[in-house]
């Protein structure tokens, strides 16, 4: 059975081009790149390669980007540096509907005595910006806020939310793990102090990530040990993984507007094509700031870790924020923060998809899933055949 | 992914009775679309009083799906009675067992029959004002005390595994720990006689004749009481059971449990090959 894989803003395959240039660095040029002979020293040459391609892709200078362990790793160290550097604030500003590498962290630092603010958002997703600014105090040390958002691909306004923190004096973060590669960032346009990068969201492999950290910015490591980094991250380099998140960089800067074209419209028509087949379906999270490659799209009164396993079945791969699949009791917290009816939101499923994505894939899905739904709601006891206007909303 | 069995799997893309029985003698509905999953079963009595037909229709994941289909199953051609006493061990046991985290949807099966019984019966039996403990998920106390006691749950966590009470907020925690602190203090051990070997092993005949073989049956299994040495009770599987992977889980969840039930608690199951 062939895999149809729309689930890529949990991670991406992996490109050739990007593995190909990986695998010498396996075999033969395994050096050490802080060694002081040639053969440690030409990897060290690559990495500065991989650094000026990651730089150019978000238009950041090479001496910004701090590569990571992972995505977790950058918010992680962007967030608690901001808290070392300015050991008198005990605030820290985010929102309801982070990715838990922010949330989880928040909550812990929450216990431990900081007052963090988390910021309610609409049904659509959508920051109140006015409160974000009221929210904004001198005892704040940091602003965190997703660029864009993994579960509905809704964007925020970062750039505008950086303008209005630097002109306090707070620092501002972004966890950009599913915006970059994806749309255009120009950090030399915006006011972004850190942002966080997940090398295998964007074709690269798992286990590599980048802190960009505006220069001037006081930092302190998260990671303490040797020189690596210009001393901002310890350990020895993960080189394979950093010559291929540079290499993702490079092609997805090349290709991004082509590839967003393409996957933007296969996007539109698979949403359009589910909305108008399968009654009582909505998405989450529409508007115009939105990913190109992310619809999020409810399905009332049938469950979401059914509708999963059932395309499974077909060999379809996507997600949910049902409950069940969470392995929690309660649907997922961005969908409970825009206040989607429970009706919907157990039975939401986030369809994100890829450059290696085809128009064939895309009609096998809008062929399949009428029917997996209809499946589900035959067994439902919320759902009366032919009723299609019983919504509870 | 949930570490689902073939069973619960099979269950799943292919539910038996789905629907609703015509001019039902028992219904109940349990659950909420806002809990994430609801069960609605009708039946109907045959002219013993055994159940004939048994339907349902479930909102929920694939092992609340399953469940479901596997209760009917079970308790097709009992008498109400009989259905009674089927407990979601039994259930999540006829299915090979289920993740920890779903065993609230064989609990949940479990309700939706005594409730439906209930209903035959002329309502529910009077007894005081349910009080709700978990008000995220809307579980009552005598719902977590009777999941503590026939489970044997000793943490918050477990409670929340099998009746999601505590799932959301949290809030019900302390009350939660309290409840199974009184349970479980109430669940002293029960003075029971102490049997010879014959009548043991006589007892252990009867509870595999009467309330395990008919169930490894319906599936083509079976097994053979080999011999009983102290409280160690040796079988051998037949059947479909001497080939199935699942058979030591049925053993050690099913077969093992009706044992200590029925004839005494101090029993465990070894298998033999002869």
């Amino acid at each position: 059975m062939k895999t149809i894989y729309l689930d890529n803003n949990a991670t991406t395959q992996v490109a050739e081009e990007v593995l190909d240039a990986m695998l010498p660095y396996f075999r033969d040029l395994y050096g050490n790149p802080s060694s002081m002979h040639s053969f440690g020293g030409q990897v060290g040459r690559s990495i500065r390669e991989a650094r000026e391609q990651a730089a150019a892709l978000i238009g950041a200078q090479p001496e910004e980007i701090i590569f990571t362990s992972c995505g977790t790793e950058s918010d992680n160290a962007a967030i608690r540096s901001a808290l070392t550097a300015h050991p008198d604030r005990r605030h820290v500003l985010t929102s309801r509907v982070e990715h838990p590498a922010v949330k989880s962290l928040c909550a812990h630092l929450s216990r431990q005595g900081y007052r963090i603010t988390e910021l309610p958002v609409d049904k659509d997703g959508i920051l109140d910006m006015a409160q974000y600014e009221r929210a904004l105090t001198p005892d704040t040390a940091i602003a965190s806020l997703m660029w864009a958002n993994n579960e509905t691909g809704v964007l925020f306004p970062v750039e505008k939310a950086a303008e209005l923190a630097t002109e306090r004096g707070i620092l501002f973060h972004t966890d950009a793990v599913q915006a970059v590669g994806k749309i255009p960032i120009n950090m030399k346009a915006n006011a972004i102090d850190m942002l966080s990068i997940s090398g295998h969201k964007l074709h690269a492999p798992k286990g590599i990530g980048i802190l960009y950290v505006r220069k001037g910015t006081r930092f302190s490591p998260f990671l303490i040990g040797g020189h690596q980094e210009k001393e901002r991250r310890g350990g020895t380099e993960n080189t394979p993984s950093i010559i291929g998140l540079g290499k993702a960089c490079e092609l997805a800067a090349r290709n991004m507007d082509t590839e967003n074209r393409m996957v933007l419209r296969l996007r539109d028509k698979l949403e359009a094509e589910i909305l108008s087949r399968i009654p009582n379906s909505r998405v989450n999270g529409t508007g115009p700031y939105r990913l190109p490659n992310t619809t999020n799209i409810s399905f009332e009164f049938v469950e979401g870790e059914a509708i999963l396993l059932l395309m499974d079945d077909y060999g379809i791969c996507a997600s949910s924020g049902s409950a069940c699949t969470s392995g929690s009791l309660q649907p997922s917290h961005v969908l409970r923060a825009m206040g989607v009816p429970f009706t919907m939101a157990h039975g939401s499923i986030r369809f994100s998809l890829s450059i290696y994505n085809t128009e064939e894939e895309i009609d096998f899905v809008i062929e399949k899933l009428p029917s997996i739904i209809e499946r589900l709601r035959s067994m439902s006891p919320y759902w009366n055949v032919g009723d299609q206007v019983c919504s509870v909303q | 992914m949930w570490e689902y069995t073939e069973k619960v799997k099979e269950h799943f893309l292919n539910p038996r009775n789905v629907g609703e029985v015509e001019n039902p003698d028992g219904v109940a509905e349990v659950g909420s679309i806002a809990c994430g999953d609801a069960l609605k079963l009708s039946f109907k009595l045959d002219e013993n009083k055994r159940i004939k037909d048994i339907k349902f229709k479930t909102f929920g994941c694939a092992s609340a799906i399953a469940t479901s289909s596997a209760l009917t199953e079970m308790v097709k051609g009992m008498t109400l009675e009989e259905a009674m006493k089927v407990t979601n061990q039994d259930i999540a046991a006829y299915l090979g067992g289920l993740p920890q985290e779903k065993m609230h949807c064989s609990v949940m099966g479990k309700q939706a029959m005594e409730k439906a019984i209930e209903n035959y019966k002329g309502g529910p039996p009077t007894e005081p004002a349910a009080q709700i403990i978990c008000e995220c998920f809307g579980v009552t106390e005598r719902e977590i005390e009777q999941a503590v006691r026939e489970n044997n749950l000793s943490t918050v966590e477990e409670v929340t595994n099998y009746t999601k009470a505590g799932g959301g907020c949290g809030g019900c925690h302390d009350a939660i720990r309290e409840i199974i602190e009184r349970v479980r203090a109430e669940a002293a051990p029960v003075a029971r006689p102490k049997l010879s070997n014959i009548q043991k092993i006589k007892m252990i005949e009867e509870t595999i004749d009467r309330e395990i073989r008919p169930s490894l049956k319906k599936d083509g299994g079976d097994i053979e009481l080999v011999d009983v040495i102290g409280n160690r009770v040796l079988v051998a599987t037949r059947g479909t059971c001497a080939t199935c992977k699942a058979a030591d889980i049925t053993l050690k969840h099913f077969v093992e449990l009706k044992l200590r039930d029925f004839v005494s608690p101090e029993l465990v199951i070894e298998e033999v090959t002869t």
